[in-house]
């Protein structure tokens, strides 16, 4: 666990209702529209293993509440409605869009995010691998991408099956055809994509 | 996004109660679908109720043979359990076709059934369309209509329903459980669960408001060969131009449904005494159809689609 999550619960709290008054939520409000008071609401969470507490507009999508009240900036908001996969954090061990979703709509959840999956100096397999086969350009979409490609490996070992399947009754391989199709949700305007697939192939391996 | 205030209820009753309640309010599941339209403010709830600890998040063998899928069951969980794969790959297929793997793991039984549609013109608050704000219009009819509906359409609303997997569950005879906010409970086969547009687009289904969807039920499988053929503008993460949801057993009537082409989707029973004949079924299927310049290619795209998925079947 790096620093960026050592924050007090009082610090917590204090930012999270500061953020509100002073970013807005959601972004697009019309000009010149008198932003609405805000009821605040509690919700409690743990996100990369530490417990978080905030009071939030209950607007918050659970990016925002990540990005601009807890300060974990690695997920990234790309489009903001659920086509891009730049967002993409697990809960409870899943992959979700983080921006599709409201902070207050996960009480008690456990939340890993791209700061929560390894530290710097001590990177995730998938961060490793994403490393070491310039899985990335601009880095952007990169923290989806890592998030989504762990839930896949999940998935495919848990066997839920895929679009590609041919016989759905058959567990599910790693393979490319199989990759390619389970990370559709993770749009790279670089074109990392044959890297990325790659990187999670390795892993798959390991 | 406007404000709204927000709560979390713990039983069926309970969020059907609260809907009673609160006027302006609305369910809220995975939310993939209603809070993208909040924010574009084309839904504007005064109220929230989250379902997602109601329980109803199991499917259970029925006594008659079938599955009942509690509402909350989410896409990903329903396209993998064991006995849908093996018993309706149908819908199994359809589920997989649909959206992405992270909106999959959140989007729920109901709200896939209650998504909205996504013609552009829906989205566009800056546009008439009759479905947003009934009366002022529809752009579609006169602009970028392709992927629009071909069957069953009106002067007010060209628009298709979106959803892979209600088309799998036509084509299975699915039932629709809902409670009501006066607690009664009833059902509805789901070929009489979504609407055509005709003078009141912006109703979409016979939901009453603040009834709550419990789950929903499929009878005892079908013999056959099961499929769900998705044709879209790229390979995987995209809606659908037309689907085709199909079972065909070895010989005789089977049963075949299509998203893409229609405000619900589209289903003649008669067609499918004729199974293995792309023409003859798709001439049916299609009988007064009403297209426009753009999206007049779907018409022999279903007779396309019919003949690979025919020919897969005997394979
Ligand atoms: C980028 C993108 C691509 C997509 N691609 C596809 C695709 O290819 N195919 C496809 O089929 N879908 C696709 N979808 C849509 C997706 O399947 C739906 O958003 C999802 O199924 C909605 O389910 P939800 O639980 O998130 O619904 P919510 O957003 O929570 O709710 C949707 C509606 O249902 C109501 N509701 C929810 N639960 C109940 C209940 N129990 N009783 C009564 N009312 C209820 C809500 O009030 C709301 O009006 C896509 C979505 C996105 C964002
Ligand atoms: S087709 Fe229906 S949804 Fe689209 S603009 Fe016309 S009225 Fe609106
Ligand atoms: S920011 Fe969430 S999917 Fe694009
Ligand atoms: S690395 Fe630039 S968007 Fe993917």
């Amino acid at each position: 666990m790096g620093g960026a999550l050592d924050v007090s619960r009082r610090g917590v709290i204090g930012g999270g209702a500061a953020a509100v008054a002073a970013a807005g939520i959601g972004g697009d409000e019309a000009e010149g529209q008198t932003p609405e008071p805000a009821v605040l609401m509690p919700v409690s969470m743990t996100v990369n293993g530490r417990p978080v507490s905030l009071r939030i507009d209950p607007r918050t999508s659970l990016l925002d509440a990540l990005r601009e009240h807890l300060k974990l900036t690695g997920s990234k908001k790309g489009c903001d409605h659920g086509q891009c996969g730049a967002c993409t954090v697990l809960v409870g061990g899943r992959r979700i869009n983080s921006c599709l979703s409201l902070a207050v709509m996960h009480e008690g959840d456990e939340v890993t995010t791209i700061e929560g999956l390894g530290t710097p100096e001590k990177l995730h397999p998938m961060q490793a691998a994403f490393v070491k086969h310039d899985a990335y350009q601009c880095g952007y979409c990169t923290p989806g991408q890592i998030c989504s490609a762990v839930g896949v490996l999940r998935e495919i070992a848990a066997g839920v099956p895929s679009h590609v399947a041919g016989d759905l009754d058959d567990r599910p391989r790693v393979s490319v055809d199989e990759m390619r199709e389970r990370m559709s949700g993770n749009i790279c305007r670089c074109g990392a994509y044959s890297n990325i697939i790659d990187a999670m192939t390795e892993v798959s391996r390991a | 996004m406007k404000s709204f205030t927000y709560e979390r209820a713990a039983t069926p009753a309970e969020a059907a109660a609260a809907a009673a309640r609160t006027p302006g309010s609305r369910f809220i599941a995975g939310g993939t679908n209603l809070l993208d339209l909040m924010k574009l403010q084309i839904e504007t709830p005064a109220h929230l109720i989250d379902v997602n600890r109601v329980g109803l998040n199991r499917i259970e063998e029925t006594r008659e043979g079938g599955l009942r899928i509690g509402a909350l069951v989410r896409n990903t969980d329903l396209a993998s359990d064991k006995r849908v794969r093996r018993d309706y790959g149908v819908l199994s297929r359809a589920l997989l076709s649909g959206a992405s793997g992270q909106l999959r793991n959140k989007a729920t039984t109901a709200g896939n059934l209650l998504q909205r549609t996504r013609c552009p013109y829906f989205y566009d608050t800056t546009k008439p369309c009759n479905k947003r704000r009934p009366g002022s219009g529809c752009a579609a009819l006169g602009g970028f209509n392709r992927n629009l509906a071909i069957m069953g359409t009106s002067e007010q609303c060209i628009a298709t329903h979106p959803s892979d997997m209600a088309v799998a569950m036509r084509a299975l005879d699915a039932t629709v459980e809902t409670v009501r906010p006066d607690g009664s409970t009833r059902t509805f086969p789901i070929a009489e669960f979504h609407r055509l547009p005709g003078d009141t687009p912006h109703i979409d289904t016979n939901l009453a408001p603040g009834e709550l969807i419990t789950a929903v039920t499929l009878p005892k499988p079908v013999r056959g060969y099961q499929t769900y053929r998705k044709v879209r503008d790229r390979a995987s993460y995209a809606f659908a131009l037309i689907s085709v949801a199909a079972v065909i057993p070895k010989r005789g009537a089977g049963r075949l449904a299509f998203g893409g082409l229609a405000h619900k989707p589209w289903r003649v029973e008669a067609a499918e005494r004729r199974m293995g004949d792309a023409r003859e079924v798709a001439a049916t299927v299609l009988a007064g159809a009403r297209t426009t310049p753009q999206n007049a290619f779907k018409v022999p795209l279903v007779e396309r689609t019919l003949a690979q998925v025919f020919g897969e079947a005997k394979a």
